[in-house]
């Protein structure tokens, strides 16, 4: 069922793995800063991609857990100087009774498909107009983080250097890899595509939907909260037009679609390639001097218009087929 | 807060309501026949509002006479785009049909805002100043003239559907797609024309938005949202029921600027909507599946 | 003769006012082969659907060894030990034969490596071992029926519920699965209600078959004397030679 990585994959991975330990060695300030976005979109892909490619259910709302796990543990810090590593415990803990509540609502009263999917902006939605009046946390004007200086490396507190907050987005992206091979190799995980492939026949196995689906909302939103605790204390503010937008739920998403939904490398590669397009699509027009506000985001669009139409199942499983590094595929469609 | 103003609120509510109507029922129509969900909706609700403004601006036609020429080439544009790209992905999975529509929807926030640049625009007519006095309630012309244009385009549509024999086959296709291609209608072709009328319903609500509202590019998502919470409370791939959604969102809207902060109106739209799903969630209006 | 494993007491079912089956009463004998038989529409797959919990019962009981299973959701039925095969087949698609069959295991078996060797014995026992890496939705439609057997068997039920497994099969085909299912029978003494169009088959498996006809039970009984019985000749021949 998982992809067996032949000598070659796992040699193409050893030194992708080194050259990521050592980028901040070799790599420009520049070059780390876009590392950073890849590796937190890696990491934001694998988590919605165990609800939707794992499990079948489709959240356009995940903006919704990025928002409220940033604005919790900002707000410990901010308001009572509880650190970031109880923070994000915190965070964890609000985004799953938020996926909870989501779960709950659509599983119990049997909303699927294309309604969960609007359910699910739904409630980003109305979360982000809700913290745009919430004075407390300084509404729509933004929540900022004192912003510290970046020469000391304070991890305890989650203050300092870009290179301290690449190597904790590496971490979180690889732990998110390792945890998602390892949860599809479990009961849970045979369960999850079970009803991603079909429902009545899992039901009839013996697969209470209820309870995979709900497992499959509370660990994604889990894991997303994580992501949003990073985005505050890299950025240092938090805007709810900016965090709760659909815009960033979108974001979320493509990478995973992009690279193959339900695939483990797909949010990976999906990641990397959305993150270099568009940089490459700004270094592009510089280059030319073009300056026209839209223009970046309209060639974006193409290139997704493009793979959408000619890689239905994504770039990962084309890709490893071309490279050569899988040797027994019959799985992760 | 006197029961005056209340009442003025809800006759405003009721018929910007109406023009949202108008715009959701493009998305409803789509969706009841293609099972589709256009994502692009709001954005090309903002391109028809550039359409009215510039067909303004130039030639200084007004908005309503601007619903005829806009609609037919909406309605051009929509049957060229389902019948090129959306077509081949009806029978792809949902997460798929969205990808695609977000892919349309980024090429035209951002291509209107490559041509237009990111300021607001609007016309300016006579009437827009004008009103209609009825005792104590007051009738803005632009938005009663708006509504009613909305309520006329809507009953083309609902005739469109019942009467002829190209909608009654579309209505068809809708209710059993297999069946309609055993009898030999051409899917494809319905499905753009669909497509293409859903279309030209949302050009016909633009050309009239822009006499209520300023238009900016980045107007597009709002709306497209806007326009899902309209017809899930209405009943997806309901006719009236996208009629009687886009009044009572306007109406709440209305009421929400009125008793809390304008800024806030559409968290009562969405409370409305989760509401809707959970205990009706085939639409007020919708047939149980 | 003790008590029976599969009881189901005066079920009956309305679709929007349309009866689909009315006052069926049947029993099923630990051990024992039994088949359901009628002309299409007659309400057998309705009857599968409410004993497996897809639907449930207007009116009546069905009881699993004295316990009452109506009412209760698909998956505690399976858990209470009710396997089913789909008339339309559903398998996983985009996964391969052998996690279609291991996701059945896992039911009994957490350890996924125990639930693999189950389900690798499983296909080879079905004569589809050697497709077991296959991806599923590259099955031919004999071979997905088997597949569907499989998974359901996979989670080793006390009573398996066969919903038209031969159709569409080989006569040598049909004749295998049928080898199949008696040495299974007999082997491990599974229970086993299968609904069937292909006499063939159940006469070969049946020791009891129960005719169903208009929602309602017209027949019960030993095969050769349910097959002479004059209101089944009259509902069969009437409708569809056999």
């Amino acid at each position: 069922m998982f992809s067996e990585l032949n000598s070659r994959a796992r040699g193409l991975l050893v030194a992708l793995a080194m050259l990521l330990l050592v980028l901040p060695f070799i790599a420009s300030n520049y070059v780390l800063s876009v590392a950073v976005l890849i590796l937190y979109f890696a990491y934001t892909g694998q988590a919605w991609n165990v609800m939707m490619g794992f499990c079948g259910q489709l959240s356009l709302g995940h903006a919704l857990y990025v928002g409220l796990g940033g604005y919790t543990a900002a707000a410990l810090f901010v308001h009572f100087g509880i650190g970031p590593w109880a923070g994000v415990l915190a965070s964890v803990i609000v985004c799953m009774t938020a996926g909870a509540l989501v779960g709950f609502l659509a599983f119990r009263f049997s909303i699927g498909g294309v309604y969960f999917a609007l359910l699910t902006i739904a409630f980003a939605e109305f979360t982000r107009i809700g913290f745009d009046h919430w004075q407390w946390l300084g509404a729509s004007g933004g929540f900022f983080l004192p912003v510290s200086q970046r020469e000391v490396s304070d991890l305890v507190n989650l203050r300092g250097s870009p290179t301290m907050f690449y190597y904790i987005i590496l971490a979180l992206a690889s732990a998110a890899l390792l945890f998602s091979t390892w949860l599809l190799r479990t009961r849970v995980g045979y369960y999850w595509l079970a009803i991603r492939e079909n429902p009545e026949a899992a039901e009839a196995l013996g697969i209470n939907l209820f309870r995979y689906k709900m497992l499959a909302v509370l660990i994604s939103a889990g894991m997303t909260s994580i992501a949003g605790v990073f985005f505050a204390f890299y950025y240092n503010n938090l805007f709810p037009e900016q965090v709760f937008n659909m815009g960033r739920s979108i974001e979320i998403i493509l990478g995973p679609i992009i690279g193959g939904v339900g695939t483990l490398f797909g949010p990976i590669v999906g990641a990397a390639l959305l993150t270099l397009l568009a940089d490459g699509i700004t270094e592009l027009l510089g280059a030319f001097g073009i300056e026209l506000s839209g223009i970046k985001q309209v060639f974006y669009g193409v290139c997704l218009l493009l793979v959408t139409m000619f890689l239905p199942n994504g770039v990962w499983p084309a890709l490893s087929k071309r490279l050569g590094v899988i040797s027994n595929r019959n799985d992760e469609e | 807060m006197t029961a005056e103003l209340v009442a003025n609120v809800l006759i405003s509510g009721v018929l910007t309501g109406l023009v949202y109507g108008l715009m959701a029922l493009g998305l409803s129509v789509i969706f009841g026949v293609v099972r589709v969900v256009n994502f692009a909706h709001g954005e090309m609700m903002t391109i028809a509002m550039f359409a009215a403004v510039m067909l303004f601006q130039v030639w200084g036609l007004d908005p309503f006479l601007a619903v005829v020429p806009v609609a037919a080439v909406f309605f051009v544009l929509g049957y060229f785009l389902q019948s090129s790209i959306i077509n081949p992905f009806i029978t792809r999975p949902e997460h798929s049909q969205f990808m695609l529509l977000v892919a349309v929807a980024i090429i035209m926030v951002n291509g209107l805002l490559m041509i237009f640049g990111p300021n607001a625009r609007n016309v300016q007519v006579d009437y827009q100043l004008e009103s209609y006095e009825w005792g104590p309630l007051l009738f803005d012309a632009a938005r009663l003239y708006a509504a009613m244009a909305a309520l006329v385009c809507s009953a083309a549509m609902f005739a469109f559907f019942r009467l002829t024999l190209t909608g009654k086959a579309i209505r068809a296709c809708a209710d059993n797609h297999l069946g309609a291609r055993i009898v030999g209608l051409n899917v494809k072709h319905l499905y753009a024309l669909t497509f293409g009328i859903g279309s030209a319903c949302v050009a016909a609500a633009g050309c009239m938005m822009v006499l209520l509202v300023d238009v900016t590019p980045l107007l597009g998502p709002a709306y497209t949202l806007l326009a899902f919470v309209i017809v899930i409370v209405g009943g997806l791939g309901s006719m009236p029921g996208a009629l009687l959604g886009g009044v009572l969102i306007g109406v709440s809207e209305a009421l929400a600027g009125l008793v809390i902060t304008p800024s806030a109106k559409s968290m009562f739209s969405f409370g409305l909507l989760i509401l809707v799903l959970l205990f009706r969630p085939q639409g007020l209006m919708g047939r149980r599946s | 003769m003790g008590r029976p494993l599969l009881e189901v007491r005066g079920i009956s079912k309305r679709f929007r006012g349309l009866r689909a089956v009315t006052d069926v009463s049947l029993s099923v004998e630990a051990g024992h082969i039994v088949a359901l038989i009628g002309p299409n529409g007659a309400g057998k797959t309705t009857t599968f659907n409410m004993i497996a919990g897809v639907y449930r019962p207007d009116e009546g009981e069905i009881l699993l060894d004295g316990q009452p299973l109506q009412g209760r959701r698909p998956d505690e039925i399976c858990m209470a030990g009710v396997g089913r095969t789909f008339q339309l087949v559903k398998p996983f698609a985009g996964l391969s034969v052998l996690d279609n069959v291991v996701i059945g295991a896992l039911r009994r078996h957490a350890d996924v490596a125990t639930a693999r060797k189950k389900s690798l014995a499983i296909l080879e026992r079905l004569g589809i071992g050697e497709k077991s890496e296959q991806q599923a939705s590259s099955l031919t439609l004999p071979d997905r029926k088997r597949l569907e057997v499989a998974r359901a068997l996979a989670t080793e039920p006390r009573i398996l519920l066969l919903d038209e497994v031969m159709a569409g099969l080989r006569p040598t085909e049909t004749d295998r699965m049928v080898a199949i299912f008696k040495d299974i029978n007999r082997e491990t003494g599974l229970t086993i209600l299968l609904i069937e169009h292909v006499m063939r088959a159940v006469m070969a498996l049946s020791r009891e078959i129960h005719v169903l006809h208009h929602g309602e039970l017209i027949a019960s009984g030993a095969p050769d004397e349910v097959v002479r019985h004059p209101a089944v000749l009259d509902c069969y021949l009437g409708e569809e030679a056999v």
